[in-house]
């Protein structure tokens, strides 16, 4: 993949959230890191997993390359174009470019609009379609994800989960984006929904040839779909690599922990492997440890891990890491 | 059969045995058949993984051995369910009361919403030790910080006294662990409990119930939609599908031995961790059928790659395979 060309470059990425303290005041003094210094690119039509617990700031990177959060600094270069100066009739026109794909299918669709409206309206938005094209091109959307285009006038609430992501992933598709953005599309749906899922984003990759930023906490399936995969940790990447080298050499002790907590579905195996399991929850964003942002939950923390930060650099070609010890 | 007697055959019989159990609900759109007449026995000391989609009973399964099916809209129309002798059904709902939480306790799905946000995460657990355990407040309040402290959260002295809110999704899941283990229940029902954690926390959580499963040597019935985690903590599964167990049997059986075309779709459905680049996912198409109109022959009919017409007609039953137990309901297990 390496040889194709950057669709998406990302620089020192920062996005802090001011908490606001005192009443008279409303003085600005504290911050919630969510975004802390990411860097990373995203080549033309693969497929990037972006893969942490909760609170680690996956959400976040994704939603701040939509420009859906203004950033605290650095770059968001799309197609060469910087999108942070941006202004707000430009970046619009960029934004059917790049689409998004929603967590919850429940709470990403306006249960008071028909199917039928819910696809058409970023054609409404971004183009200047007939009725009649509108209709034609939303039957087609529905048959490209596999529902039935006899369904345009039915509401959301007239499917299951799984048929409501289909609904999502068609909206997103309406206006042929580049990169299409999946904030954990799956991890509300029952596993075998799951794999329909699955397979129904990598067939129409396939076919029509986008980018995807695959957002999700669990590096199983972000294994399976991704090309490379960036692990996350308290606003910061820990780890960067291609699929095969994260799950075959992963350096840093967090991916090493991330991957031992996959479940495997072999009781044998399952039995006799060694697992890591890290003790303790993700610290607060607003107050991180001093140091290496995971000394708190890391199984081989030094002194060192507690008093400086490790330098984020390149191990191997293309395997980049922030750890004292890798 | 009176209580002394059962208690002194407890090493013959099993803890828990289900027979032809169902479970409906009476709906405005019509009867919902939840649970469709399931079988099976639990002995102690025994991990039990019920595995299947959203909608295929588990849950409302669970809740009927709790008795905490609501009456009406739901009924539980038939069936038995012995525990350590006495048939959970028959029982009055005094007596379930003081069954519940001390010799079967459940862990929720969601953490979140099963703890009470107006009590501190302490009082709720000394409450049970006081209604259960008879003790008086200073008691229960030392055996709370014993529990917390066995659960892993740390600074169990101060965290008594905490809030729901002021704990974190894992932590808060195991509040509710300490909770359910508080009266030291013989069966311990942990309804996907896992879900809504990072996977993590989720390994945290699966490392805590298996040991303290090792050292009170309770029974545990982990419910789940993924066959993945049950994997390498259970001795026995069962898979259901529309209310009705589709296999059944060993651990090892389940997966080196699968034979219900569901259960193969389940497993298929879950990315391996070794598997080549690009390779496809072997999902289920479609969706579970409607319990409100069940079809009557195989309720997998409609989704399963294998069929043939005559799996339309009637619906297989339960059939052994094995003498360890293992059990299948598909015309064509021989054959596929």
């Amino acid at each position: 993949m390496s040889q194709n060309k950057q669709l998406l470059q990302v620089r020192n990425l920062k996005k802090y959230f001011p908490i606001s303290s005192g009443v008279l005041f409303n003085r600005k003094k504290r911050y919630v890191k969510a975004v802390d210094d990411v860097s990373f690119e995203v080549y033309d039509g693969e497929t990037l997993g972006l893969v942490g617990e909760t609170g680690c700031g996956k959400t976040t990177v994704a939603r701040t390359l939509l420009q859906l959060y203004h950033p605290t600094s650095g770059q968001i270069l799309f197609d060469g174009i910087n999108l942070t100066d941006l202004p707000e009739n430009e970046m619009r026109k960029i934004r059917s470019r790049m689409q998004m794909i929603f967590q919850d299918p429940y709470a990403s669709l306006n249960p008071r609009m028909t199917v039928g409206s819910i696809i058409s309206a970023p054609l409404d938005v971004h183009t200047q379609m007939s009725r009649n094209e509108k209709r034609e091109k939303v039957q087609e959307l529905l048959q490209l994800v596999g529902l039935n285009p006899d369904f345009v006038n039915r509401y959301p609430h007239e499917f299951s989960g799984g048929q409501r992501q289909r609904i999502g992933i068609a909206r997103a598709l309406a206006l042929n984006p580049d990169l299409v953005v999946c904030d954990e599309p799956i991890s509300s749906l029952d596993v075998s929904i799951q794999a329909q899922v699955v397979n129904l984003l990598e067939e129409l990759q396939g076919r029509l040839g986008m980018t995807y930023i695959f957002v999700a906490h669990d590096l199983s399936m972000v294994r399976h779909i991704s090309d490379r995969i960036v692990v996350m940790y308290l606003g910061k990447v820990m780890e960067m690599a291609d699929r095969n080298e994260i799950y075959l050499r992963p350096q840093h002790p967090y991916t090493k922990a991330l991957m031992s907590a996959v479940p495997i579905p072999n009781p044998k195996k399952a039995r006799t492997r060694q697992r890591i399991i890290l003790q303790g929850d993700i610290p607060s964003p607003i107050n991180p440890p001093q140091g290496c942002n995971f000394n708190t939950r890391c199984p081989v923390a030094q002194e060192i891990c507690f008093k400086e930060e490790p330098v984020y650099r390149e191990l191997a070609p293309g395997h980049f890491i922030a750890c004292h010890f890798a | 059969m009176d209580m002394n007697s059962s208690a002194q055959q407890n090493n013959n019989l099993p803890l828990l045995r289900i027979s032809n159990l169902q479970t409906r609900f009476h709906t405005q759109d019509g009867v919902v058949h939840a649970v469709n007449g399931i079988s099976y026995s639990l002995d102690s000391g025994e991990i039990l993984g019920v595995v299947g989609e959203s909608g295929c009973g588990k849950s409302v399964h669970a809740l009927s051995i709790m008795r905490l099916i609501q009456i009406p809209p739901g009924e539980i129309a038939d069936g038995e369910i012995w525990f350590e002798g006495r048939d959970l059904l028959k029982l009055s709902e005094n007596e379930m009361r003081r069954l519940r939480g001390r010799d079967i306790a459940m862990v929720f799905q969601d953490p979140m919403t099963s703890l009470n946000p107006v009590y501190t995460v302490g009082f709720q657990i000394c409450e049970a030790l006081m209604l259960h355990m008879n003790m008086n407040r200073k008691q229960a309040r030392e055996r709370t910080i014993e529990l917390l402290n066995l659960v892993g959260i740390p600074e169990p002295t101060k965290r008594i006294d905490n809030y729901p809110h002021q704990f974190s999704g894992g932590m808060r899941q195991r509040a509710m662990i300490a909770m359910a283990l508080s009266c030291e229940p013989k069966l311990l029902i942990a309804d996907e409990p896992t879900t809504a954690l990072d996977v993590t926390i989720q390994a945290q959580i699966i490392d805590l119930v298996m040991n303290l499963q090792k050292e009170m040597g309770m029974s545990v019935m982990w419910i789940t939609h993924d066959l993945g985690i049950v994997a390498e903590m259970v001795h026995k599964i069962n898979v259901m599908y529309a209310g009705f167990i589709i296999e059944q049997g060993l651990v090892d059986d389940i997966y080196d031995e699968t034979l219900h075309p569901y259960t193969k779709g389940l497993l298929g459905s879950l990315p391996s961790i070794d598997e080549a680049p690009g390779t496809k996912l072997i999902s289920i198409p479609g969706l579970p059928p409607d319990l409100i109109t069940l079809p009557s022959g195989c309720p997998f009919y409609a989704r399963c790659t294998y069929r043939r017409d005559y799996c339309r007609e009637e619906r297989p039953e339960l059939e052994s395979v094995n003498a360890n137990g293992h059990a299948v309901a598909c015309w064509r297990w021989r054959e596929i």
